[in-house]
């Protein structure tokens, strides 16, 4: 449908018009628009790590971070996901191999690495809150749990597309627009991968040492 | 008798008491409301059209049939928000001393909030969205957006908040807040009741369509230009376009933030925003304002793109300093997002940190200056044709100019102290707001319509349109500047010095001018759609246009160019008619198009129902509606037959008729 302007053939100053066939297909504006997508998306997380920053020591009367993080656990889910980049990772190179049983395990490796993650994650919200450190107890509680739980919403949001992505490889294969989509995945993955490194050092590493 | 406990079970919060049945003026709006509604529902019933607005406009994912559907969006609100303004100036105009007016300051409060919500939030921005999207594809010499189907779901997602918006005027209430919702006043505790919910959720659920609808354009700008179009052989409007795009993408994104956090303060009980517990309310004010003072700019930039167009237009000459215009819209583009402290000088941050935003807020006009003499320059020696579109140029060089300066006003921070939250300040920004944005957008809907239409708005009533929205303006603006400079503050239902009347009257007639200027150019669209015949343009370039938009013919096929353009110059239809170029005789081939779809409709009527379940507290709903949304969106992403071929059979009888037209006209 596009003819880029990219391409930098010299323009015959006659010529007004293309008159041949345009050709669609090549140079699919997702993957762009994806990644610009995903930088809306840093942005929200930059607006909640923002009001982090400002709220991170309005304990008023609660507990502080050294009270309540358990950094064991943290580093455990830190293990997952970073590993879950590494499946996700070998799910892209069997895709450019072709292999489209290898992509479907890894993308389940990746899936069952990200159902860990969520599981420790609420079973580390379930432990806060059944100690009183709950979101309503104090502005750093509160974004605390809306920055880490705001991550943790994306990362099953990613687990539930990797589940239709499952079925639609099933269904059609390493079709091309398959094959776009698991790039986006890709994008998208990783990027909650970053977004995580950001937590952990901002909220559990500098929390501890405050 | 009904169980209490089942009613509240399926309708939260919901009750009679939620009607306002004794409120009259409600009620009257509401059954006006009410019979409009059926007349156009039993019309199009009557007339058998349901079939065609389905297939022809609603699940359409033509940039410019989504485009139109945005601006009669925006019109349709406008009515709205300024039957809003008629009412706060009535009131203020007779609400002095003994006189209480007939506004209840609960009301008044709603009243002036939903003004600002709407104007900005669904005036200005679809109809900008809605120029750039008709104009934006044509000028590049695209056959769609980059991303169809999403640009249709936008669309929609922006009428559910409309939708919500326009319910919270019937069943509960709006919020009392202002025009972003401020806390402490709409904390939980301040206000329990739906008005701050119904305004989150509707602009949550818009937000998500303005941002991806901002991805799809700068997406469509940088990938999709014509072969030879460069970025610096781009038209302005799209460079415009393209910054105003890139800024919304940068900003939204924090203001669905600072949406949600409150939400989870009202929802949740957390404490971000609170006055106890560690929460901080200037946070909000912050992050809505990171959003709110780059938006402006977001607003004011495309209608300089659009004056740019039509000044080079009307004078008949290149544009005067293309690139200059260029640099300075990036310049504007980055700087606005480092001024938003200006909003609140008076936070007590310190005397450091209020000169850094204020002198970064006035480096902002030296751009804008040069933006003007390049229009200055553009019109010297050029041989000026003073239609409509031209008329509003000029009046908005001389209305804006004085609100840019009382900005820079306003920009010192000692001066602000003063001025905060004054008349002084409202009158600033509807100078802008208005001079700028509101008349580039009459500007620029007069100067594309005969591209859409296929003929011109009838130029009589639009001149009506426009003297009763300049006069309009100067009369209702200036009396406000100068009660705001004695010192008036904003939001006041009542005032008890009897000598500032005079000042508000003037206001309310100024109000009744441009309510004038609103029915010229309703009229301008009716009376041009009734003699469509005569004022019809057969040439696709009624203006003697110099871009690409008026290459194709008036209004263009779907897919707008049987044969992509290619482009050697910054002003590509100018030089392709200089150079003699001949349209194609022959030779056409199938074009690949996007299908139509319902999902975005769908999707957009279930966030409708999410929202409202949400604002009443309906859990059940809540649910259902949101799964269904999730349920929708997956299928969506199971439909891989999304284009088809138009035959070259057709693409060759559409180009036909525009060659005779052509032949006809010459």
């Amino acid at each position: 449908m596009t003819t880029m302007a990219q391409d930098n053939s010299p323009v015959d100053p006659s010529t007004f018009y293309v008159v041949e066939q345009d050709d669609h297909g090549h140079g699919s504006p997702t993957l762009l628009g994806f990644w610009i997508y995903l930088m809306s998306d840093a942005l929200i997380f930059a607006a909640l790590f923002a009001t982090f920053g400002v709220l991170s020591s309005s304990y008023a009367g609660g507990p502080a971070p050294h009270e309540i993080f358990n950094l064991r656990l943290v580093a455990l889910n830190t293990a997952i996901l970073l590993f879950s980049s590494i499946t996700y990772g070998f799910a892209m190179l069997a895709m450019e191999r072709g292999g489209l049983r290898a992509v479907q395990g890894w993308l389940l490796v990746t899936g069952l690495l990200g159902l860990s993650f969520v599981g420790v994650e609420l079973y580390e919200f379930a432990e806060l809150i059944a100690e009183g450190a709950t979101p309503q107890r104090s502005g750093f509680l509160s974004a605390f749990f809306t920055l880490v739980g705001t991550h943790g919403l994306h990362v099953t949001v990613g687990i539930i597309w990797i589940g239709v992505m499952l079925v639609q490889l099933n269904q059609r294969g390493l079709h091309l627009e398959n094959k776009r989509r698991l790039q986006c995945l890709s994008m998208f993955w990783h990027f909650l991968d970053v977004i995580w490194i950001g937590v952990f050092s901002f909220v559990y590493l500098l929390g501890m040492v405050r | 008798m009904f169980d209490q406990s089942l009613a509240a079970t399926i309708f939260g919060r919901l009750s009679w008491e939620s009607f306002p049945l004794h409120e009259p003026i409600i009620l009257g709006t509401f059954i006006v409301v009410v019979l409009l509604g059926a007349a156009i529902v039993a019309a199009v019933f009557k007339f058998g059209l349901w079939g065609w607005l389905w297939r022809e406009w609603f699940t359409s994912v033509d940039h410019k049939k989504i485009g139109i559907m945005y601006i009669i969006l925006g019109i349709i609100m406008l009515l709205r928000g300024f039957a809003d303004a008629l009412m706060m100036r009535a009131q203020q105009a007779i609400a002095f001393a003994g006189n209480d007016g007939f506004l209840p300051a609960h009301h008044y409060d709603q009243v002036f909030s939903a003004h600002g919500t709407i104007m900005i939030f669904f005036v200005a921005i679809p109809l900008v969205v809605g120029l750039i999207n008709y104009v934006m594809p044509l000028q590049i010499g695209a056959r769609d957006v980059a991303f169809p189907f999403l640009n249709n779901f936008s669309f929609w997602m922006t009428v559910a908040g409309a939708v919500l918006v326009m319910i919270s005027l019937f069943v509960g209430e709006f919020s009392t807040g202002g025009w972003l919702n401020y806390v402490p006043v709409t904390n939980l505790e301040n206000s329990p009741g739906t008005g701050p919910d119904y305004y989150l959720w509707a602009l949550q659920i818009a937000g998500v369509g303005t941002t991806l609808s901002a991805i799809n354009m700068v997406v469509t700008i940088i990938k999709m230009r014509a072969p030879g179009m460069t970025m610096m052989k781009m038209p302005v409007f799209c460079w415009t376009a393209l910054c105003s795009n890139v800024l919304a993408i940068a900003i939204f994104p924090v203001l669905t933030g600072a949406f949600a956090l409150l939400m989870m303060d009202r929802y949740v009980g957390t404490n971000f925003f609170t006055n106890d517990l560690g929460g901080n309310p200037m946070l909000y004010w912050n992050l809505v304002w990171i959003w709110g003072h780059p938006e402006v700019y977001v607003l004011v930039l495309p209608a300089f793109g659009i004056y740019s167009e039509i000044t080079s237009t009307f004078s008949g000459k290149r544009l005067f300093g293309y690139t200059s215009m260029v640099y300075a819209t990036v310049v504007i583009t980055i700087l606005s997002y480092l001024v938003w402290l200006h909003h609140f000088f008076t936070m007590g941050s310190g005397a450091s940190v209020n000169s850094f935003f204020g002198i970064a807020t006035m480096v902002i006009s030296i751009p804008t200056g040069a933006k003007i003499f390049n229009w200055l320059f553009t019109m010297y020696r050029g041989s000026i044709r003073f239609d409509l579109p031209m008329m509003w140029v000029v009046a908005f060089m001389l209305t804006f100019v004085v609100g840019g300066m009382t900005g820079v006003l306003l920009a010192v921070p000692p001066a602000d102290f003063v001025l905060h939250n004054s008349l002084f300040l409202v009158a600033h920004f509807h100078n802008v707001i208005i001079g700028g944005v509101v008349f580039g957008l009459f500007a620029g809907i007069i100067y594309w319509f005969p591209k859409a239409f296929g003929f011109h708005l009838d130029p009589w009533w639009g001149k009506v349109g426009f003297w009763g929205w300049v006069i309009g303006y100067w009369v209702a603006w200036t009396p406000i500047y100068v009660v705001g400079l004695m010192g008036t503050t904003r939001r006041v239902r009542h005032f008890d010095d009897p000598s500032m009347q005079i000042w508000f009257v003037l206001a309310g007639i100024g109000a009744l001018i441009i309510l004038v200027g609103i029915l010229g150019f309703v009229m301008s669209i009716v009376m041009g759609y009734v003699k469509r015949d005569q004022l019809r343009d057969t040439t696709g370039d009624p203006w003697d246009g110099r871009t690409l938009e008026w290459a194709t013919s008036s209004p263009p096929p779907a897919y707008n160019f049987a044969f992509t353009p290619v482009v050697h110059d910054l002003d590509a239809w100018y030089d392709m008619k200089s150079r003699g170029h001949r349209r194609p005789e022959g030779g056409y081939l199938p074009i690949h198009m996007p299908r139509n779809t319902g999902a975005g409709l769908i999707l957009s009527a279930l966030a409708t129902v999410l929202g409202f379940a949400m604002v009443w507290y309906m859990w059940w709903l809540a649910v259902l509606s949101f799964l269904g949304l999730v349920v929708v969106t997956i299928a969506h992403t199971f439909n891989y037959n999304r284009d088809y071929y138009i035959d070259a059979a057709d693409v060759e009888r559409e180009e036909r008729s525009h060659d005779a037209a052509l032949a006809a006209g010459a």
